[in-house]
């Protein structure tokens, strides 16, 4: 006797390929490796917005990371090489979705057109978050390991429930999978069938610990199928790639589809933040060999040789970069207008007569010593 | 007095405005029937209300809280979810961004914990992060406390780890007529709010007409006048210090009874003017003493009220072990006897 097992279709059954989905391989060539059915190569204008962004966020991170050693900053971590995650999959949002990114995203809120200053207001340690999430549909970034995966899933509910079609994107590291958070992210989007992307940039560390002490499993995209959702593994660090297999998954979401589980290979270039010393955990080596599979050189390679990019066009593309870097260090170069006394001021819509008496002892306080 | 008469002269102030509830006449109304009828209430008046949980669809939750609001509202208002306490919070800190007024139900305080990071992290922090320009609009009801004859995990008081936590705003109804009113506004509040259900007191009946509107969630009541002591209590409590207050008027005592209805904030003004009145304050509890909200009771009278008080306030709360087995929990509850004891031997010469 057999017993029946009805539950969701064969369909979502898919199990990820150990070959990363890849289009352009770290010398700059097409693969031949297969993609599934329906992904195309990014058009050469999508591509070279995408190396626009890419160049532009690297200087970013080299420029915010030598302002957080000169002191200008708390803390930064940097996402550098981790690029074509993190701009790959926020291209393929409409400006209606909405992003629930990380710490360590802020090449992804660059993306989403959020100022400078709000970016690195966090880190600079003016207020927790520096933006208004709803002028730019993106959630603050989570510092708590995965809990924002499941603000992803709520609110691709409510877009579901309202018949909206909004999507959400969201992203978590590899050491957040083994959070409770992602596994109740990834079950409650897969049962309700949210409009939900979770991309998992799998840059091979936590802090210091390595991928192979943080799971078992031979993918993290393999964890999918056991959600019922579908589940790929795309090379992280070929722009291309990413950028097809995101849209894919937010075009399905946005079809009512439900949601999608993609892990991105990639590797974190820079140490954890400043404070961190990666030669504790990782050898030189191991970062000499990503470094060769860097994202921007294998698609500068790629678009030099589909003669979409010269050296002219290289040049400006770096003097723009350039100019950006300027822009960051003026923005951080002033201090930002802080009020004291606004740490009162948000805490609750209802006024409390008890927070109004610890304000008045505040500003009497600053009142005194100005 | 007891509980019923209070709440009838609460009652009465005016009806919420949306409220498909409307009866004639009075009748006896269980809290369950009354957090019901508020949560249909809300339901039809806000599309953007949506009730979820564990079991509160099909059954109509454990205590049957939600009964028949699935089958009245529909699948796409209210549901079951998954069992996972954080991702029934994650999921409404989102549906919150989003504009839905999640109401969430977390079956038993102690099933609670697992969402905790979401409540202390997100819930609580999200306005203050944003500076206010995100509000999450969620009431997270919690069935909490003991004298239900529970095993172990059912029984707990939480009060305390939520009222530690600056961004949440915790209350508690102790009669049907708060029930009602006091749920319609936590869900219209744009403040995310614990609404804190006492489960020894689900089935406790008054006699009422629905819709009802009481006095303000934030505002304490003085339930019952008197002139010896005020008796500061909450939730499942109230009854408690009703009876004690009873008891104590035969053996000469006079307990004034104050339901603090809101945790957090405290409503200190209502608080000290009792204590003014009375010069000694006790606090009642049924969850362990220390550092519980006893403690901050007692601390704040004593920093605000000192020059009235004739003696140090004292707490009369649950024991510092855990939440006895159901056998024993009558010796860890406080109960009249125990209270009117504690005021007995309360003896203070300045």
């Amino acid at each position: 006797m057999t017993i029946d097992i009805p539950r969701s279709a064969d369909a979502a059954r898919v199990v990820p390929s150990l070959h990363p989905i890849s289009f352009i391989d770290e010398a700059g060539q097409v693969t031949d490796a297969s993609a599934p059915e329906g992904l195309r190569m990014p058009s050469a204008d999508m591509l070279l917005k995408l190396y626009r962004r890419m160049v532009i966020a690297r200087r970013f991170e080299a420029q915010v990371t030598a302002l957080t050693r000169q002191g200008r900053l708390a803390t930064y971590p940097s996402a550098a090489g981790q690029e074509a995650c993190e701009i790959g999959a926020v291209s393929a949002l409409k400006d209606t979705d909405w992003l629930f990114p990380t710490y360590r995203d802020s090449a992804a809120l660059l993306t989403r057109g959020i100022p400078v200053p709000q970016i690195l207001a966090a880190f600079r340690g003016d207020w927790h978050c520096g933006f208004d999430p709803h002028a730019h549909c993106t959630a603050p970034a989570a510092t708590p390991l995965a809990t924002q995966g499941l603000h992803a899933a709520g609110f691709g509910m409510a877009a579901t429930l309202r018949g909206d079609d909004t999507a959400t994107l969201t992203f978590m590291g590899d050491g957040a999978t083994s959070e409770g958070d992602a596994h109740e992210a990834f079950n409650f989007a897969a049962v309700w069938q949210t409009p939900t992307v979770f991309f998992i940039q799998n840059n091979q560390y936590a802090i210091s610990v390595p991928l192979r002490e943080q799971t078992n499993a031979t993918l993290l995209a393999d964890k999918a199928i056991g959600y019922g959702m579908p589940g790929y593994c795309v090379d992280g660090n070929d722009v291309a790639a990413v950028y097809a297999v995101v849209t894919a998954a937010i075009d399905r979401a946005r079809a009512g589809d439900g949601p999608t589980l993609i892990e991105g290979l990639t590797y974190r270039i820079e140490a954890h933040t400043n404070s961190d010393d990666p030669t504790r955990y990782r050898d030189g080596a191991e970062v000499d060999i990503w470094k060769r599979r860097d994202p921007i050189a294998r698609l500068e390679s790629y678009l030099r040789q589909a003669g979409a990019l010269d050296n002219g066009s290289v040049e400006a593309i770096a003097a723009d970069a350039e100019e950006f870097a300027a822009e960051v260090r003026e923005a951080m170069s002033t201090e930002a207008e802080r009020n004291p006394l606004e740490i009162f001021d948000h805490v609750y819509a209802h006024a409390r007569p008890a927070l109004a008496e610890q304000r008045a002892l505040l500003a009497a306080e600053l009142e005194e010593a100005s | 007095m007891t509980a019923q008469m209070t709440t009838s002269t609460q009652a009465g102030a005016g009806t919420p405005a949306s409220a498909a509830s409307g009866e004639a006449t009075a009748r006896p109304v269980s809290m369950t029937t009354a957090l019901n009828t508020a949560l249909r209430d809300a339901l039809a008046a806000d599309d953007s209300v949506v009730v979820y949980g564990e079991d509160v669809g099909r059954l109509g939750g454990v205590f049957r809280v939600t009964d028949g609001l699935r089958e009245e509202f529909g699948a796409e208002r209210v549901w079951d979810s998954p069992l996972a306490e954080s991702g029934i919070i994650g999921t409404a800190v989102g549906m919150a961004m989003a504009g839905m007024r999640p109401v969430v139900e977390m079956q038993f305080d102690a099933f609670s914990y697992p969402a905790f990071e979401q409540i202390v992290s997100h819930v609580a922090k999200m306005r203050n992060r944003t500076r206010g320009q995100v509000e999450l609009p969620i009431v997270i009801r919690i069935p909490c406390a003991g004298d239900i004859g529970g095993v172990e995990h059912h029984s707990d008081s939480s009060e305390a780890y939520w009222c530690a936590t600056p961004g949440l705003t915790v209350v508690t109804p102790s009669n049907p007529a708060d029930a009602y009113s006091m749920l319609r506004e936590a869900i219209d509040s744009p403040d995310p709010i614990i609404f804190m259900e006492p489960k020894s007191r689900y089935w406790s009946k008054d006699t009422l007409t629905l819709p009802v509107q009481t006095a303000s969630m934030y505002e304490a009541q003085v339930v019952r006048e008197g002139s010896d002591v005020t008796l500061l209590s909450y939730g499942p409590t109230v009854r408690t210090a009703l009876a004690t207050a009873e008891a104590g008027a035969e053996e000469g005592v006079s307990i004034e009874v104050i339901d603090l209805r809101s945790l957090s904030p405290f409503d200190d003004a209502t608080v000290a003017a009792s204590v003014a009145k009375t010069s000694r304050a006790a606090v009642l509890h049924e969850a362990a003493q220390f550092c519980g909200y006893g403690a901050e009771v007692a601390a704040r009278v004593t920093e605000r009220c000192f020059t009235s008080l004739a003696a140090p306030v004292l707490r009369i709360t649950g024991f510092d072990v855990p939440f006895p087995a159901p056998k024993l929990e009558e010796f860890y509850l406080p109960t009249p006897d125990r209270i009117l004891d504690a005021l007995d031997t309360w003896e203070w010469e300045l």
